[in-house]
C-alpha cells in the first residue's frame, strides 16, 4: 500500500526511470548519471563539460575540421532515420545573408520512445553544449529545442538549464569572451505525434498546425521562417561534445562499422526493469534484455518492436539473434529506428496490439494527404471489426492492400509508419489473425 | 481581456522569436491562457489572436489541431491517461477501469461536481514509467497502481 504522501511526492517525479549500465561501460549522452545531481551545471563541468566548446571558440577551430571529425565518428541521426550527422551538417549553406537556425527535435511521441526525455532532465547541459558547437560550426545565430508538450516538468528543467548556461557565458552574446553569438530557446509542442516530423515541427515553431511540408526544399535551404535550418535529434546533438573531446575515431570505435558510438535504448513493455539503457552499438539484443531484467513474471518472449511501431515487429527467434545496430537490425529485416524496444511476452494478443497501434496512427494522421487520412481510418475500422468478432477472412488481404496504398503515397513518413505494423504483424502472426476471425475471440486469451 | 499575468508570460515567449513573427508564440499563448482559465473558449482564442496580431482562424486551427488544448470545460482536474501500446502492455486498462468506476465518468466526461475530467491520451513519451497519467497537462504520475491512483485522487481537493 502506497502512502498518500509518497504518491504525490514531488521529488519522486524526478527519480531515474533509467537503469543504465554503469559497470565500466563508457557513457556518452547520459554520463552525468553517475553523479548525485546529474542535471546541474556544476556536475557537467566537473565531468569535462563545456571544455570542447571552450577549446573550439577560443582556438577558432575551422568549421570544416569539426564536420570532418563528426563524419569520422560515424554518428548517425538518433531520431530514427539514421542519416549521417556530419553529412547533414555539410548541406547547410556556408554563406547566407541573414539568420540561420538550429533546431533540436525533442518531440518524442512514437510509442515506446522516451530517451530524449532522460537527456533533457538528467543531462541538459550536454545537449546545450552540443547545440552551441553545432551553431558555431554551421553559423547559426538562433536555436530552438522543441520539446514534447507532455513532459512539462522536464521542459522546465531544460529552460532553467538554459538560463544557467547563459549566466555562465556559454550562450548569448560573446560566448566565453569571443565574438561567437548564439541564442538558444526552449519551445514546446502540445500533443501531436506528427510534429516529430522535422518540417511539421518547423511549422509548429512558426505557430501553425503541424502539417509536414513538401520536400524539397529541405530545411537546410528553407527551414524556420524560411531560413536555412539544421534539424537534429536530441541524442545526436548530445553526442557531439564527447566526440570533440575524445575524437571522432574514439566514438566510432565504441560501436561497430557503420554504427558509431553508444546508443540509448528505451526498453518498455513486458520486462522486469523498463527504462533507458545506454550501451555500445552492436550489443546483442539478448544482453540488452538481460540488463532490463529479462521478461517479467518469468514468462517467455514472444515479439519485439525494435525501433518504435514504424519499424517492423520481430518474432522472438529473430530478435534474440540480432545485434543492436543499424546493419544488425536491417539484416534481420527490421530497423533500429529510435531504439525504442517494445517487448511483448507470450500472453500478448497480437491482434489487440495491432488494434491499439492502428488507432494511434488514425488519431495522429494530420489529415493532409488522402491516402493516410482515409487509409489509417479504414485500417483501424477493419481491425476494430475483427476484434469485435465481425471480421471476414478477406479482411487480411484488404488490410494489406490498404496499407500498401498508403505507404509511399504521402508527403511524409507517417504513411509508411502506419503501414509497417499492419504488414509486419500480419506477416509474422497471420495464424493469430485467422483464429480471431474464425472464432471471434483471441487465440492467446483462449488458451 | 487577457490578464496582466498572462500578458507578461506571453511577452516572455515573444522574446524567443523575431519581432515580425508574433504568431510563433501562439502555442505558448494558448497554453498560458488555458492554464489560467481552465479551457479555451472562442473568446479566449480571439483575444490571443488579437494580441499576437494573427487571424483568429489561424489561432483556432492551432487550438483544434493539438490535443492538449481543451476547447470545452474540463473541470478542475483533467486526468489524461495513456493507453498506447507500452502502457497497454502494463495493464493501463486496469487503471482506466478503476478511474471510470471511481469517478463514475467515461472518457471526455466531467464529474457532476465539476472536479474531474477523464481523457484518453496518446503516447506521452515516458513509456518506461508505464502505466502513467497526467494531471492538468503538467503533473506526470508514473508506475501507477490502483492504490497509487487512489492516493493521487485524494490529494486533488
Amino acid at each position: 500500500m502506497v502512502t498518500r504522501k509518497s504518491a504525490v511526492d514531488k521529488t519522486s517525479l524526478h527519480k531515474p526511470v533509467v537503469m543504465t549500465d554503469l559497470k565500466g561501460q563508457t557513457l556518452v549522452t547520459l554520463r552525468t548519471l553517475t553523479e548525485d545531481n546529474p542535471a546541474s551545471l556544476e556536475t557537467y563541468i566537473k565531468l569535462g563539460g563545456y571544455s570542447a566548446l571552450r577549446r573550439i571558440v577560443t582556438e577558432k577551430t575551422k568549421a570544416t575540421d569539426i564536420i570532418t571529425e563528426v563524419k569520422t565518428s560515424g554518428l548517425r541521426g538518433r531520431g530514427g532515420a539514421g542519416f549521417p550527422t556530419g553529412l547533414k551538417w555539410s548541406f547547410m549553406p556556408r554563406y547566407f545573408d541573414g539568420v540561420k537556425y538550429l533546431v533540436c527535435n525533442s518531440d518524442e511521441g512514437e510509442p515506446g520512445t522516451f530517451k530524449d526525455r532522460d537527456i533533457i532532465r538528467y543531462n541538459p547541459h550536454q545537449l546545450i553544449e552540443g547545440m552551441a558547437i553545432a551553431a558555431y560550426t554551421l553559423g547559426a545565430r538562433v536555436g530552438y529545442n522543441y520539446i514534447h508538450g507532455e513532459i512539462w516538468q522536464d521542459y522546465e528543467i531544460f529552460e532553467a538549464a538554459l538560463h544557467e548556461a547563459e549566466a555562465a557565458g556559454y550562450l548569448g552574446e560573446n560566448i566565453l569572451g569571443t565574438n561567437f553569438n548564439f541564442d538558444l530557446y526552449a519551445v514546446h509542442g502540445y500533443g501531436a505525434y506528427i510534429c516529430g516530423e522535422e518540417t511539421a515541427l518547423i511549422e509548429s515553431i512558426e505557430g501553425k498546425k503541424g502539417q509536414p511540408r513538401f520536400k524539397p526544399p529541405f530545411p537546410a535551404s528553407y527551414g524556420v521562417f524560411g531560413k536555412p535550418t539544421n534539424v537534429n535529434n536530441t541524442e545526436s546533438y548530445s553526442s557531439i561534445p564527447w566526440i570533440l573531446e575524445h575524437g571522432g575515431q574514439a566514438f566510432a570505435d565504441l560501436g561497430v562499422p557503420n554504427s558509431g558510438g553508444t546508443k540509448l535504448f528505451s526498453v518498455s513493455g513486458h520486462v522486469e526493469k523498463p527504462g533507458n539503457y545506454e550501451v555500445k552499438m552492436g550489443t546483442p539484443f539478448s544482453e540488452l534484455l538481460e540488463l532490463a531484467g529479462g521478461i517479467w513474471k518469468g514468462r517467455k518472449l514472444k515479439a519485439v518492436i525494435p525501433g518504435g511501431p514504424s519499424t517492423p515487429v520481430m518474432p522472438a527467434e529473430a530478435i534474440m539473434a540480432a545485434t543492436m545496430d543499424y546493419e544488425g537490425l536491417s539484416k534481420a529485416r527490421s530497423s533500429l529506428g529510435a531504439g525504442s524496444m517494445i517487448v511483448m511476452d507470450e500472453t500478448t494478443c497480437m491482434v489487440k496490439a495491432l488494434h491499439r497501434l492502428s488507432y494511434f496512427f488514425y488519431e495522429e494522421s494530420c489529415g493532409q494527404c488522402t491516402p493516410c487520412r482515409e487509409g489509417t481510418g479504414w485500417v483501424y475500422r477493419v481491425i476494430d471489426r475483427i476484434v469485435n468478432g465481425k471480421g471476414k477472412m478477406e479482411d487480411l488481404d484488404l488490410l494489406t492492400d490498404v496499407s500498401n496504398n498508403i505507404a509511399g503515397r504521402t508527403i511524409c513518413a507517417l504513411g509508411e509508419a502506419a503501414a509497417t505494423p499492419v504488414l509486419s504483424f500480419i506477416k509474422h502472426f497471420r495464424p493469430e489473425f485467422e483464429y480471431y476471425i474464425q472464432h471471434g475471440k483471441s487465440m492467446v486469451e483462449s488458451q | 481581456m487577457l490578464s496582466p499575468q498572462a500578458i507578461e508570460k506571453i511577452d516572455y515567449e515573444l522574446t524567443k522569436y523575431p519581432a515580425d513573427q508574433r504568431q510563433a508564440a501562439v502555442m505558448s499563448a494558448l497554453r498560458i491562457v488555458q492554464t489560467e482559465r481552465g479551457w479555451l473558449s472562442k473568446e479566449s482564442i480571439t483575444e490571443i489572436a488579437q494580441y499576437l496580431r494573427m487571424p483568429e482562424i489561424a489561432a483556432m486551427e492551432v487550438a483544434s489541431f493539438y490535443n492538449m488544448y481543451d476547447l470545452s470545460p474540463v473541470g478542475k482536474y483533467k486526468i489524461t491517461i495513456c493507453t498506447n501500446i507500452s502502457c497497454m502492455l502494463r495493464d493501463s486498462d486496469v487503471i482506466v477501469n478503476h478511474l471510470k468506476t471511481k469517478l463514475s465518468v467515461g472518457f471526455n466526461e466531467v464529474t457532476p461536481d465539476g472536479k474531474f475530467c477523464l481523457k484518453e491520451g496518446e503516447c506521452m513519451g515516458c513509456c518506461g514509467g508505464a502505466p502513467l497519467m497526467h494531471v492538468n497537462n503538467t503533473e506526470m504520475h508514473e508506475f501507477l497502481t490502483v492504490e497509487k491512483v487512489d492516493a493521487i485522487l485524494e490529494e486533488l481537493k
